[in-house]
C-alpha cells in the first residue's frame, strides 16, 4: 500500500500516518534533509512542502529516496509532481519484501550510484547532466533495466497522471467522442 | 439452442479457434446444416466486458502464454517474450483488430510472376487469383459491413484523419480517404453504429466493429448446429493407421485432458499457435509433425513490414478520439521497383493511449529525447505502415527444445529477421510519413519501430504443388484430406493489405467446399 497524503485528504498538521505533524519532523532530532525537498524519517520519506509521506518496508529509506530522483532522471516531466514518481517507486519497496534478490538489486544499484557519484552520493548530484553521465554507464546493466521497464507501467499507468498529458483515457461512459470532439480540429 | 456435442460424436467438424478464419467457417458450416464444435483457448468476454484501458484491457485479451524469440528484429529484444499482440479469448484477434478491410491487389497473388525470384526470399505464386477469390471479397464485405462497398458510407473522418488527409493533398497522394472499415457508419445487422469512442484494440463496447465474437458465433449458434466451447486449449490432432485425422487432444475449462473425435479438423489458432499444434501432433507416422510431407510447417513466418510515424503540432490534434484506424492513403500500396523495393505498403492512420504510447514509443528508451515526445501527447498525429514481407524459410515457427507450457505442451519459439527489402520499404515509409507531418507543419516528426506481430501469416502456406506448401488451394492439407487449415497461416505471401477480409473471405470459400466434399462423402 502506497501511503501518499495531499493537503486536502490528510488531517490538518498531520503528514504522515504515524502522528508526525510537519512541524515535529523538521524539528526532530535525527532526521535527514535530503535538498530542499525531501526528509527521511525513520522508515519514511517525506515531502513536507507537497505534504506527502512514503512510508519504505523493505528498502532503506534513503535508497527510496534515491530512486524518486533517479525516476525522475529517467523520465523527466517537469510538470509531474513527485507524489506520481513515488507511486512508481513504491512497487520495488514491496517487491523487495517477498524478492531477496530484487531487493539487493536495487539497494546494490544505488549504492554503486551513490558510490560513483562521490561524496554526497547520486542525490547529492545537483546537476542533471552530471547524474545522467552516471547514468549512461549503467545503462545497460540489470539494475538500471528493472527500474526503468518497471516506471514504464508504475509511472504512465496511473490514471491520475494522464491529465498532465491531455489524455482523456475511458470515454464508453460518456458515450465516445461523437459528440464531444472527435472531428474539432481547426488550425488545419 | 447451441448444441452440445458428444465427445464421442464422430460426425462433427472440430474447429480450432474462433476468430477470422474459425468463426467465420463455423457459422458458414453451421448454416449449412453441419455439426460443428469449435474449440477456444481463451474465455467468452462479451462485448459488454470490454474495458477502456489500455493494460487491463490487454490483461483480458491478449494471449499472454510465454513464447521466445530469436532473430534480428527489435521484437526479441524489446518483448522477447511476447512476439505478437493477438487475442487469446472467443472471437479471436477480430476482438482486437482495427477493422480495416482490404481486397490484395492482384499482383499481390501472383508475387513469384511479377517480383521474379529474389534472394533469400521464399516468394511463390497462390494457387487462386483474385479472380477467384472476388466473389467470396464480395460476401465478406457484405457480412461484415464494409464501408465504401454495398452502398455503405465511409466513416466520418476524426482529428488524426484530418491530418493524414492534409499531409496526403501537399504531398499529392490521391487516394486517401476514411478507409474501407468492417465499422458501421450506420446502424446495420443488429449492431449500432460508430460512436468515435476510440478504444477499438480495447474491443468495441458497442459491438459496431464486426468481430465473430457478436457476429458470425451467436448466429452460428442459433441454427443448433454450432457449440463453442472456450477455455479449451487444444495439444494434439490424433490420427489414425490410414493417416486420415479422427479427433483432437485438449484441456477444457476444469484443466481435464479430453479427446473429442471428429470427422474434419480445421485449424485456426492464428500463424503461431497453428503451427505450434502441427509440429506438436508429430507421430510415428508424421514424424516432423502433421501435414509436414514438404517441411513448410511453422515457415515463411510473415508479419507485415511495419513500423509508425508520428508528428507534432503546435496545436492540439487529440489523435486518441474516434476510429483508431479509419484513415488510409493507398498510393504506396502499388508495386513499383523503382522506389527500391518490391511490392508495397499502406499509410493509415493509428493512435495509442498514454500507457501503450510509453511502452511502444521508443522501447528501453529514457531521457528527455522520450519525455519531450510524449509531454506533447495532445498534439501528436500518428499513422501506421503496413507493407508486405517477403516470405523467408527460417523465419519460421518452432517448438522450444526445453520449456513447455503449463499443460505439458511445448511453447512456441517465432524466429524472425528483417529481408532487405523489408528495410528499404520500411525506410521508404518512414521517409514519406515524416514528409507527410512536415508538410502539414510538424515541429517534430519521427519513426517508432515495430510494435509485437499482430498480422501474423504465412506458417501453413498454400501452394500449387504438395513440395512447396502445408495446403491446396482450398486451405485442405495437400498430405491429409479430412485436416484444414483456416487462418492467416495459409497465406501464400501477404501482401501490403490489413489481412482480416481476406481471412474471411478464405474462410467461406472453404466453407462451401468443405460442404461439397462432405456430400460428395470425399471426406
Amino acid at each position: 500500500m502506497v501511503t501518499i497524503f495531499n493537503r486536502k485528504a490528510a488531517p490538518p498538521g498531520r503528514v504522515e500516518k504515524s502522528g508526525i505533524s510537519r512541524r515535529d519532523l523538521l524539528k526532530r532530532g535525527g532526521t535527514l534533509s535530503l535538498g530542499a525537498l525531501l526528509v527521511i524519517s525513520g522508515n519514511a520519506i517525506i515531502h513536507p512542502q507537497a505534504a506527502w509521506g512514503l512510508e519504505t518496508s523493505n528498502l532503506k529509506p534513503e535508497t527510496m529516496a534515491s530512486l524518486l530522483q533517479l525516476a525522475r532522471d529517467i523520465y523527466p516531466h517537469d510538470q509531474i509532481p513527485d507524489r506520481f514518481y513515488a507511486i512508481a517507486i513504491k512497487a520495488y519497496d514491496t517487491k523487495a519484501g517477498t524478492d531477496a534478490d530484487h531487493k539487493k538489486l536495487i539497494e546494490d544499484g544505488i549504492a554503486n550510484l551513490d558510490q560513483k557519484a562521490g561524496k554526497g552520493g547520486y542525490i547529492g548530484l545537483s546537476w542533471e547532466d552530471d547524474r545522467l553521465a552516471l547514468l549512461r554507464g549503467i545503462e545497460e546493466t540489470p539494475f538500471f533495466q528493472t527500474v526503468r521497464g518497471g516506471l514504464v507501467t508504475g509511472l504512465y499507468n496511473q490514471k491520475d497522471i494522464w491529465p498532465y498529458f491531455g489524455y482523456e483515457g475511458e470515454s464508453y461512459s460518456k458515450g465516445g467522442y461523437i459528440a464531444r470532439g472527435f472531428d474539432d480540429i481547426e488550425w488545419l | 439452442m447451441a448444441a452440445p456435442y458428444d465427445l464421442k460424436d464422430d460426425s462433427v467438424v472440430v474447429i480450432i479457434g474462433s476468430g477470422a478464419g474459425g468463426g467465420t467457417l463455423g457459422n458458414e458450416l453451421a448454416q449449412k446444416g453441419i455439426d460443428v464444435v469449435i474449440l477456444e483457448a481463451g474465455a467468452r468476454h462479451e462485448y459488454e466486458d470490454f474495458i477502456n484501458d489500455e493494460w487491463d484491457s490487454f490483461g483480458q485479451l491478449a494471449w499472454v502464454d510465454k513464447r521466445t524469440t530469436s532473430g534480428d528484429w527489435r521484437v526479441a529484444k524489446d518483448f522477447p517474450n511476447l512476439p505478437a499482440w493477438i487475442v487469446k479469448s472467443v472471437g479471436g484477434s477480430t476482438v482486437h483488430w482495427a477493422g480495416a478491410s482490404l481486397r490484395f491487389q492482384e499482383h499481390e497473388f501472383k508475387d513469384l510472376t511479377h517480383y521474379g525470384k529474389i534472394e533469400g526470399a521464399n516468394l511463390l505464386d497462390w494457387p487462386i487469383t483474385l479472380a477467384e477469390l472476388e466473389p467470396y471479397y464480395a460476401k465478406a464485405e457484405d457480412k461484415m459491413g464494409v464501408t465504401r462497398t454495398n452502398g455503405i458510407e465511409g466513416l466520418p473522418g476524426n482529428n488524426n484523419f484530418k491530418v493524414l488527409k492534409a499531409g496526403a493533398d501537399k504531398l499529392g497522394y490521391k487516394e486517401c480517404h476514411t478507409g474501407n472499415m468492417a465499422i458501421n457508419s450506420a446502424d446495420r445487422d443488429d449492431r449500432m453504429s460508430c460512436q468515435q469512442t476510440g478504444f477499438c484494440f480495447q474491443g468495441c463496447k458497442w459491438g459496431a466493429k464486426w468481430s465473430t465474437l457478436y457476429t458470425e458465433i451467436p448466429k452460428g449458434e442459433a441454427t443448433g448446429k454450432l457449440e463453442v466451447r472456450p477455455n479449451s486449449m487444444v495439444q494434439k490432432i490424433e490420427h489414425d493407421k490410414s493417416g486420415k485425422v479422427t479427433g483432437v487432444v485438449y484441456i477444457d475449462k476444469d484443466g481435464k485432458q479430453q479427446l473429442q473425435k471428429a470427422r474434419i479438423v480445421a485449424v485456426a489458432g492464428n500463424s503461431i499457435e497453428s503451427p505450434r499444434l502441427l509440429l506438436n501432433s508429430e507421430s510415428s507416422m508424421f514424424k516432423d509433425g502433421m501435414a509436414n510431407s514438404s517441411g513448410q510447417v511453422g515457415r515463411n513466418y510473415m508479419r507485415h513490414t511495419t513500423g509508425s510515424v508520428y508528428g507534432i503540432f503546435e496545436k492540439p490534434v487529440h489523435m486518441y478520439r474516434g476510429t483508431t484506424m479509419a484513415g488510409i492513403i493507398r498510393d504506396e500500396a502499388r508495386h513499383d521497383p523503382s522506389r527500391g523495393f518490391v511490392g508495397g505498403y499502406e499509410m493509415e492512420t493509428l493512435s495509442l493511449g498514454l500507457p501503450f504510447m510509453a511502452a511502444f514509443l521508443d522501447p528501453g528508451g529514457w531521457g528527455r529525447s522520450f519525455t519531450s515526445a510524449l509531454d506533447q501527447y495532445s498534439n501528436m498525429a500518428g499513422l501506421w505502415i503496413v507493407g508486405e514481407d517477403m516470405p523467408q524459410e527460417n523465419n519460421r515457427i518452432t517448438l522450444h527444445k526445453d520449456e513447455k507450457d503449463k499443460h505439458g505442451m511445448p511453447i512456441a519459439n517465432v524466429n524472425f529477421s528483417d529481408h532487405p527489402n523489408d528495410i528499404a520499404m520500411r525506410d521508404h515509409a518512414y521517409k514519406q510519413g515524416v514528409a507527410l507531418y512536415e508538410a502539414v507543419g510538424a515541429t517534430r516528426a519521427f519513426p517508432t519501430p515495430p510494435y509485437p506481430s499482430t498480422h501474423n501469416l504465412g506458417t501453413n502456406r498454400m501452394s500449387e504443388k504438395a513440395q512447396d506448401g502445408v495446403v491446396n488451394k482450398h486451405g485442405q492439407s495437400h498430405d491429409i484430406k479430412n485436416l484444414f487449415v483456416s487462418d492467416g497461416s495459409q497465406f501464400t505471401t501477404g501482401g501490403a493489405e490489413n489481412p482480416t477480409l481476406t481471412i474471411v473471405s478464405l474462410a467461406i470459400r472453404q466453407a462451401d467446399y468443405i460442404a461439397k466434399e462432405m456430400a460428395a462423402k470425399a471426406i
